[in-house]
């Protein structure tokens, strides 16, 4: 029992670690793809290809004046970017990120915690991450704040819909909410993409609206609102605001994985294994390094998208949502209950 | 109306087609484009490491040149002052003393010569109009300075140093001299 918390305490500090790291990179990786997409060169000063960056972004941050507004309801806008950033790290404790693991004379699962309600509590965390938007956004008693946070909300709770109806076709299909067991039913057969290509392309483009990416990047707009829920805020504080959203998108980008990808699962993984010779522990680490391999795929595809589409009107984005997404979802599961009930695969 | 180019549309408001309404395509064309852009050669010139090359004919910081024994070629005949179209340039002439025929090349020279930089628009008449050929535009650039009154340049940053000539020929091309030439003589042409 004792080496039971050992390891998912190494787990939790480890996935805590790895998950700032990409979070850091992310910046550098963002602002080199965008360089590169205009024909730019983008950061090459700190360190070797700029690779020093993100830690020099991160020292300026610390070094600049923290500023709280007189005005500012004081409690709420310090609450704001920490709910923003805990919200962004709670999710990442159910995905698997690897198969089987032999710690200490005895095997585990290369996951946090496997709940059988996973998929309802990614659910419940991520939508937990709009309220440090709303709340940073209204404690900073500023009008263009206050339109960024009430976007926020609006965009974020009418995609959330979507986003559920797209995941009950897909849990229709695999039978489980448990984010472990999603993963472990695609490793003979194939990925859940085959199943449910409608669920994903749905369930990608509310990730793009749940993570407040362009193009559906209303809550910031930094055009029209000068930086939407957090114009006022300075330092750290922005940072943080600034960093969580980066955790998310690996967060989505690893869910998205999972539920659709087959997680750390790869084709002819068994035969591969086998012909390699590798053991119980290198076999994971080799999953787990084709799973980052698809995660940090996904998080330049959510790059790729910002820096080609401009930003949607915010009546276009409610049209998309309420008119195009929530029927295509619900179709989705009629097609999906249809097909089933066709292969005798419902009871 | 003739129209000047063939890139203009026709812009008609038309419903869209369904698969213009689902926007993936679209989406999926601008994509592969910025996707391609990757690839390309950037534009950038990494400055302090790189130079961007400047043309032949590249008008910049101006001199005022010394002739091959070191003496001030400008005779402040203000000719240069009277064809600046931006009213950039002002001098105060004087008489050479006696001992100074190595300062000065003539017997009139330039006591004060000023260009003021903010004025100037780099148009190269002064150049032009000089007939001792004193006054060069040269393919240096204008270093910046943080007060107003520093862009005023006088004669101890625009007369060239002996040890540090400054090229002027290259400026010199064969169309520039001819038209200088053409210039020279085209009060006598008949009208």
């Amino acid at each position: 029992m004792e080496n039971y918390y050992i390891f998912k305490i190494i787990l939790v500090v480890a996935l805590f670690l790895v998950s700032l790291l990409v979070a850091m990179y992310s910046t550098y990786g963002e602002r080199k793809i965008s360089a590169l997409m205009q024909d730019r060169i983008g950061p090459n000063r700190a360190g070797p290809l700029g690779l020093l960056q993100p830690l020099a972004d991160g020292i300026k941050m610390f070094m600049k004046e923290e500023i709280i507004p007189n005005v500012s309801n004081k409690t709420l806008f310090i609450l704001g970017p920490c709910l923003a950033m805990t919200t962004a790290l709670m999710a990442g404790v159910l995905v698997p990120w690897g198969g089987k693991v032999e710690f200490m004379g005895e095997t585990y699962n290369l996951q946090v915690a496997d709940l059988n309600i996973g998929v309802l509590y990614i659910f419940g965390v991520t939508s937990l991450g709009v309220y440090g938007i709303m709340i940073g956004g209204w404690a900073s008693n500023n009008k263009y704040s206050l339109m960024g946070a009430i976007r926020a909300s609006a965009q974020m709770i009418s995609y959330e819909i979507a986003m559920g109806l797209a995941i009950i076709a897909l849990i229709m299909t695999t039978g489980t909410m448990s984010l472990g067991e999603i993963a472990a039913q695609q490793d003979a057969g194939l990925a859940n993409i085959v199943y449910q290509p409608i669920g994903f392309l749905i369930f990608l483009i509310c990730a793009f609206a749940e993570l407040n990416r362009a193009p559906f990047d209303m809550p910031e707009s930094e055009s029209e609102l000068i930086g939407g829920y957090h114009t006022e805020y300075s330092s750290m504080k922005l940072g943080l605001f600034l960093f969580a959203e980066y955790i998310n998108m690996f967060i989505s980008s690893a869910v998205i994985v999972t539920f659709y990808f087959g997680g750390y699962n790869f084709p002819f993984q068994n035969e591969i294994n086998e012909a390699l010779g590798l053991s119980t522990n290198m076999a994971t680490a080799l999953g787990t390094l084709v799973m980052f391999g698809k995660i940090f795929f996904f998080i330049f595809f959510f790059m790729w998208v910002r820096w080609t589409l401009p930003r949607f009107r915010y009546d276009q984005l409610m049209r998309l949502g309420w008119k195009s997404m929530i029927p295509l979802a619900i179709l989705n599961i009629l097609i999906t209950g249809v097909v089933m009930w066709m292969n005798g695969k419902l009871n | 109306m003739q129209p000047l180019t063939n890139r203009s549309k026709v812009v008609v408001k038309k419903e869209m087609t369904l698969l213009e309404k689902m926007y993936l395509p679209a989406i999926f064309n601008g994509m592969m484009i910025t996707f391609k852009h990757m690839f390309k050669k950037s534009a950038t010139i990494r400055y302090p490491e790189q130079k961007r090359e400047f043309s032949e004919i590249y008008r910049g910081h101006h001199v005022l040149k010394r002739d091959d024994n070191g003496a001030e070629r400008c005779t402040a005949c203000g000719l240069c002052a009277v064809s600046c179209p931006a009213e950039a340039i002002t001098m105060q002439a004087a008489e050479r003393k006696e001992g100074e025929e190595k300062l000065y090349r003539e017997e009139k020279y330039a006591a004060t010569y000023e260009i003021n930089m903010l004025r100037c628009i780099f148009c190269g008449l002064c150049e032009e109009a000089c007939p001792k050929e004193a006054i060069f535009l040269t393919d240096r650039l204008v270093p910046t300075e943080f007060e107003r009154n520093d862009f005023v340049f006088g004669k101890d940053k625009l007369v060239e140093k002996m040890d540090d000539r400054i090229d002027v020929t290259k400026r010199q091309t064969q169309a520039v001299l001819d038209f200088k030439q053409n210039n020279k003589y085209s009060h006598n042409k008949l009208k």
